[in-house]
């Protein structure tokens, strides 16, 4: 079965977005639907998109290639995506970046043998005021990560509690989504 | 300080307007918004006013861009034709310039915010649809904005003769995927369509021929968002906060180690030492220096002179800097500025779209190579001369600014702080030794 068989309905909406005769521009929601739900785009579905845009899958795949959200090789069920622009270095991601990769034992393009994590450098998030940040798969950022709450989100992940319910109970969690935070006194870094 | 121009936060006289209901309880929902206010600008300019009103007064207003460049708002809009065609507003919504982190608030705490500017600005250059083009990263704000133009148009503020104008206009989000050029107006509407986020040739603008080949608006969702007030409080109103050129109130962003890094709306013309020790709370460490607007805007030392600048348009050009998007950025005394160089020219050149030559060879090419050799210690005073032509040769001779915007930085640090680029020549090391910044 083709992945949008079932999908009709939205795909209905998401090319109704655009000029009838522009159906290429439902290309990059497409792909972020496959992405989503199968962790990857692989050759079959690029195959299957290009038909429903009208172009060819070769067209899908030099675009695919142009944005670093869309991944051509399976993910972990958590992708964690770590960013590494100058606020969240100055906040140390180099060191959270140093950790992650030496816990979970992968290096991007790999994917624990659990299958659970994988992970990737992105850029500036921009959440530069909450450094280090994470984004997971798809989902709402990870901002500040301590020491502190990395242990516990790393904790929760392993237990496969829902992403949100373990993000929410995070330390510190009800001063984060906010347009300013405040350190703690003194602090030092 | 009672009859000249507001341009301090501490100005009794100024009030925050874009950020008013940032942080609030439910602020995104439609009865909030309604209950203060919402949508009564628009229905007001829908039913009393003709489109070149609208461009005329907002041009009155003074409003400059706030995407980065500071074109004056109203005159991009006037060149847009009157000639019955579809035409389009995008509102670029991919915020992705490091240190920039704005619009994200309005998207996410105020979105018909957003969509009442839309709606104004759309009428104002004779748009029926409109596209908010975000960046994929931002979630949260996209789920709201999505539930937010779902309400509005249950409700009768988007779709079909809004206010019993006979005005008609729709909103439609689109979501980025991961690369920095789709901010620049002509990728953003190749990305749009479906194709590799290369900029465009111009000519043709994107008033001529934009988004599939029609006439074509292109403003920040700060800009978009600004026009509420102006409309709401008139253009002499947004005209008394800020300097000479620079006028209205804007979102300032403060990150590194600030005590309250965070975003805040003060007028025009405030100083960066208002921003960082009034408002942000002074640093956690010593400073110094600091980004002024965004990774792309040459740093400068953290000094008396510099910190009192105010911070427009004007005054950083004169500092041989730029406001760009607003984005302050501390850098501390303890870490290496040829370091921090390093990793903003690894983000440009990650995100160059490989198009044109100086920007494909110099900036993802010859920059990080010679980078490379300052950072293992491996570089020469010819290779520091090496660095400094290649810049000659990058700088005005690519095809989109995004080079140009990888050159600044370097520029900056190598005006201000060559000496730390000598020491890693002579030494083979950071003039300052980092200690661990993880908490
Ligand atoms: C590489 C590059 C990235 C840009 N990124 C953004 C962006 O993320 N958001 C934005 O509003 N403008 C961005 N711009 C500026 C836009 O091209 C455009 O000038 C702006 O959206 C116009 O809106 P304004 O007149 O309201 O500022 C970028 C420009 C370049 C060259
Ligand atoms: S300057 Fe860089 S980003 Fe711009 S068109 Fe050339 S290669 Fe692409
Ligand atoms: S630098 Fe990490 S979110 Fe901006």
């Amino acid at each position: 079965m083709g992945f949008f068989d079932d999908k009709q309905d939205w795909l209905a909406e998401v090319f109704a977005q655009y000029p009838e005769d522009r159906r290429r521009s439902a290309l990059m929601p497409l792909l972020r639907r496959v992405q989503q739900d199968e962790g990857y785009v692989s050759f079959e579905r690029m195959k299957e998109i290009a038909a429903l845009v009208g172009t060819t899958a070769t067209e899908v795949a030099g675009v695919m290639s142009f944005y670093s959200y869309y991944q051509g090789l399976p993910t972990g069920k958590y992708h964690i995506q770590v960013c590494r622009t100058l606020s969240c270095k100055l906040a140390g991601s180099d060191e959270l970046w140093k950790t992650l990769t030496e816990r979970l034992g992968i290096l991007p393009g790999e994917v624990t043998e659990d299958g659970r994590f994988s992970l990737q450098a992105v850029e500036c998030l921009g959440s530069c005021h909450t450094g280090p940040v994470i984004q997971i798969n798809d989902e709402h950022y990870v901002e500040r990560v301590t020491k502190e709450r990395l242990e516990a989100l790393l904790e929760g992940l392993s237990q496969d509690k829902p992403l949100e319910e373990v993000r929410r109970e995070l330390p510190g969690e009800e001063q984060m989504g906010k347009a300013t935070i405040e350190l703690a006194e003194g602090g030092e870094s | 300080m009672s009859n000249g121009p507001i341009v301090s936060g501490k100005d009794p006289r100024f009030t925050p307007t874009l950020y008013a209901h940032v942080g609030k309880p439910q602020s995104w929902t439609l009865d909030y918004y309604l209950g203060h206010g919402g949508y009564e600008t628009a229905r007001a300019v829908l039913s009393g006013k003709q489109p070149e009103e609208v461009v005329d007064e907002v041009k009155k207003s003074g409003l400059r861009g706030r995407g980065g460049a500071g074109f004056p708002t109203g005159v991009k809009w006037s060149f847009m034709p009157n000639d019955g065609q579809q035409h389009y507003l995008i509102c670029n919504a991919d915020e992705s310039e490091p240190a920039s982190f704005k619009d994200r608030y309005i998207m996410e705490d105020d979105p018909h915010q957003l969509i009442e500017g839309m709606i104004i600005g759309g009428y104002a250059i004779r748009a029926t649809k409109g596209y908010i083009y975000i960046r994929g990263e931002y979630k949260k704000a996209y789920d709201r904005l999505v539930a937010a133009i779902k309400e509005a148009r249950e409700r009768g503020y988007l779709g079909q003769n809004l206010f019993g104008s006979g005005f008609d206009f729709d909103i439609f989000v689109h979501r980025g995927a991961g690369a920095y050029i789709c901010g620049e107006e002509t990728a953003l509407m190749n990305s749009l369509e479906g194709l590799r986020a290369n900029p465009r040739m111009k000519p043709p603008f994107p008033a001529q021929s934009g988004l599939y080949g029609k006439p074509t608006t292109i403003n920040n969702v700060e800009s978009l968002a600004s026009v509420v007030h102006i409309m709401q409080r008139g253009a002499d109103w947004f005209a008394q906060m800020g300097t000479e050129k620079s006028k209205g109130m804007k979102l300032y962003q403060v990150s590194g180690p600030a005590r309250r890094p965070g975003v805040y709306e003060l007028p025009m013309g405030t100083t960066f030492r208002e921003l960082i020790y009034d408002w942000a709370g002074g640093p956690t460490e010593p400073i110094k220096a600091f980004i002024p607007g965004g990774s792309s805007t040459p740093l400068l030392p953290f000094t008396d002179e510099y910190l009192d600048l105010p911070m427009d348009y004007e005054s950083l050009v004169a500092a041989k800097s730029s406001l760009g998007t607003g984005g302050v950025v501390l850098i501390p005394q303890s870490v290496c500025i040829v370091d921090a160089i390093w990793n903003l020219i690894r983000f440009y050149a990650h995100e160059s779209c490989g198009k044109c030559t100086p920007c494909r060879e110099g900036v993802s090419g010859w920059l990080p190579q010679l980078f490379e050799k300052f950072e293992t210690g491996k570089a020469t005073h010819e290779d520091l001369k090496t660095m400094e032509d290649l810049l000659d040769q990058i700088e005005g001779r690519s095809f989109c600014p995004l080079a140009d915007a990888a050159v600044w930085p370097i520029r900056g640090a190598l005006r201000h702080f060559r000496d730390e680029f000598v020491h890693h020549i002579e030494h083979g090391t950071c003039a300052v030794q980092s200690g661990p910044r993880w908490r």
